[in-house]
């Protein structure tokens, strides 16, 4: 098997969105920012729940993995919806490149944009809200995994959408709403007992939690279980995808 | 090898939502062939070509490729094909050039294919155009990228939907120039086309469908010789605008003066000088003229199997 068809395919990801970077990178960054600002200046005095631990220092590492799953997710969705809308979905379809080597491609653009965004916001935010890693092992399998996991998930909603309109309302009714009740704002164990239930079944939740651990040492849940949580969403959507892809569901006719 | 095989298709099922779109579909294409895939709209042509191609996939039935299975070994029989779709695609993001070394990565091709697909380029009249966006071109333009993507692999076997559709005159010739040329380098060419003059002119064999059913397959010629009706164009002293039910039952077109009358091979020619001397007709001239192309697809599509 040439590597070369999937480096291909890898880089025409990346390429893609960073020829629209403005859309793609600077966009989440400054919208982010304005969060940030917006959330820090006005209840920077609300405790973040944790000793020692101040609101902005709590907020920002998940102002951080929210965007950075959202972009996730929009490019691959994004990307294989547009191919689809212009047609050129068949020139891949047409290419000898397998099931796996399409998904992983697609992926690992979701992967890179994720990235690049989450480092931005931290280059950028630096500035105000010093910060220090207290594990990089921890920020880096936490934002490399949740890319990748909402980079399968766009993926496979992008598989799914046949129109833009269907891409709009997953965003907007199932990737919103998680990202909001993910704890980005607040501590779990803010929240009345019900809440706190329901959000132990939020797998974003566990995405903002460990990342959280890798900048501040302290979390909601030991950030062994929210690695495994993730790990099993990962394992579980790329076979998802995989079949779906080798089915050729929705794509190949 | 002039009797491989370039495309084998083997009891080939295929329906939609309870339709069958494709019917136990069987043939064999030969390498090298320069091959019409035929038949009225909906008779199945282009899910054909998708199902060759991996774009569809069959209920049930085999397909191979130079020798390959499509599901089976399908990197090894995509490697073998290059599809020209009849939809014209579009791509925002990146400039034709470049759209086309990506295609040829997409197959392992690196830089060594650059050569060959900017010669891609200056071939199809492309070159001018290399830096810019499929949205900025015209439709006959947007053609000529298709083939060249379908092309950037050099592969065995060209398939082309409809490609003149759309197209015209003075593309279409030096498109068909180039096919030919590709053709005369041995790659096997298989096309649909509705314009039966350009298919009988370049193609040595053809297959016609109907309602998703193969109903002949045969060299061109000996398609069109097999035809079970001769013609003969009448000059007539006297043509009524309204003729006689006898005359009628023969006609194949009429024009000012003339009568192009389809008539039974076996029908003797005092048979029928008889039949316009009963109807009042005075007949100057008479000349016979060949069946074409057009008059065996339109007596199989209407009627039936070829046998």
């Amino acid at each position: 098997m040439s590597m070369l068809g999937f480096l291909t395919l890898c880089k025409k990801e990346i390429n893609r969105f960073m020829s629209v970077s403005v859309q793609t990178i600077f966009a989440p960054l400054v919208s982010t920012l304005l969060y940030l600002l917006i959330f820090g200046q006005v209840i920077s005095s609300e405790s973040s729940g944790f000793e020692h631990v101040s609101y902005n220092a709590f907020l920002l590492p998940g102002l951080i993995m929210m965007t950075m799953l959202q972009n996730a997710f929009s490019n691959s969705s994004s990307s294989l919806i547009q191919s689809k809308m212009y047609g050129n979905l068949d020139l891949l379809l047409l290419s000898p490149l397998s099931a796996t080597e399409i998904f992983l491609a697609f992926v690992l653009g979701a992967v890179v944009r994720g990235m690049l965004v989450g480092i931005a916001i931290a280059l950028v935010s630096y500035f105000w809200i010093p910060f220090v890693w207290i594990n990089p092992f921890w920020l880096l399998s936490f934002a490399l995994l949740t890319t990748f996991v909402l980079g399968a998930m766009g993926f496979l909603a992008g598989l799914w959408a046949d129109k833009y309109d269907k891409l709009a309302a997953f965003q907007n009714f199932v990737i919103l709403p998680l990202t909001f009740l993910s704890g980005v704002f607040y501590s779990v164990s803010a929240l009345p007992a019900f809440w706190q239930q329901a959000t132990w079944f939020n797998p974003f939740f566990y995405m903002v939690d460990g990342f959280r651990y890798g900048f501040l040492g302290v979390s909601d849940v030991s950030p062994w279980l929210s690695l495994s949580v993730i790990l099993a969403f990962a394992v579980v959507l790329s076979a998802l995808c995989l079949v779906l892809l080798a089915k050729g569901w929705k794509i190949r006719r | 090898m002039p009797n491989a095989i370039a495309v084998e298709i083997t009891n080939l099922h295929k329906s939609y939502q309870g339709v069958a779109a494709l019917t136990d579909v069987s043939l064999q294409i030969p390498e090298g062939s320069f091959f019409a895939l035929l038949g009225p709209n909906g008779a199945g042509k282009s899910t054909l070509i998708g199902a060759i191609s991996g774009l569809i996939k069959p209920d049930s039935g085999r397909i191979r490729v130079m020798g390959h299975d499509v599901q089976a070994d399908f990197r090894k029989a995509r490697r073998a094909l290059g599809l020209v779709p009849q939809e014209l695609i579009d791509e925002p993001f990146f400039p034709i050039r470049q759209l086309l070394r990506i295609q040829a990565g997409y197959f392992g091709l690196g830089k060594s294919q650059w050569a060959w697909i900017d010669e891609l380029l200056q071939r199809l009249g492309l070159w001018d155009k290399r830096d810019a966006y499929m949205s900025s071109l015209s439709g006959g333009m947007k053609r000529r990228v298709l083939i060249a993507l379908a092309l950037v692999h050099k592969p065995a076997v060209v398939v082309l939907d409809e490609p003149t559709a759309g197209v015209d005159i003075e593309l279409r010739l030096s498109m068909w120039a180039f096919i030919r040329e590709l053709h005369a380098q041995g790659h096997t060419i298989i096309l649909t086309t509705h314009y039966l003059e350009e298919a009988e002119q370049l193609c040595e064999k053809i297959a016609i469908l109907r309602e998703g059913q193969l109903l002949a397959l045969e060299d061109t010629q000996t398609l069109i010789a097999s035809h079970p009706w001769e013609y003969l164009e009448v000059t007539l002293e006297n043509l009524p605008a309204v003729l006689p039910q006898m005359v009628t039952d023969l006609l194949h077109r009429r024009s000012a003066n003339k009568l192009v009358l389809r008539l039974s091979r076996d029908l003797a020619r005092s048979e029928l000088l008889a039949i316009l001397s009963a109807a009042g007709l005075v007949l100057t001239e008479m000349r016979q003229l060949e069946a074409s192309l057009e008059d065996v697809f339109r007596t199989l599509t209407t009627n039936g199997v070829h046998s």
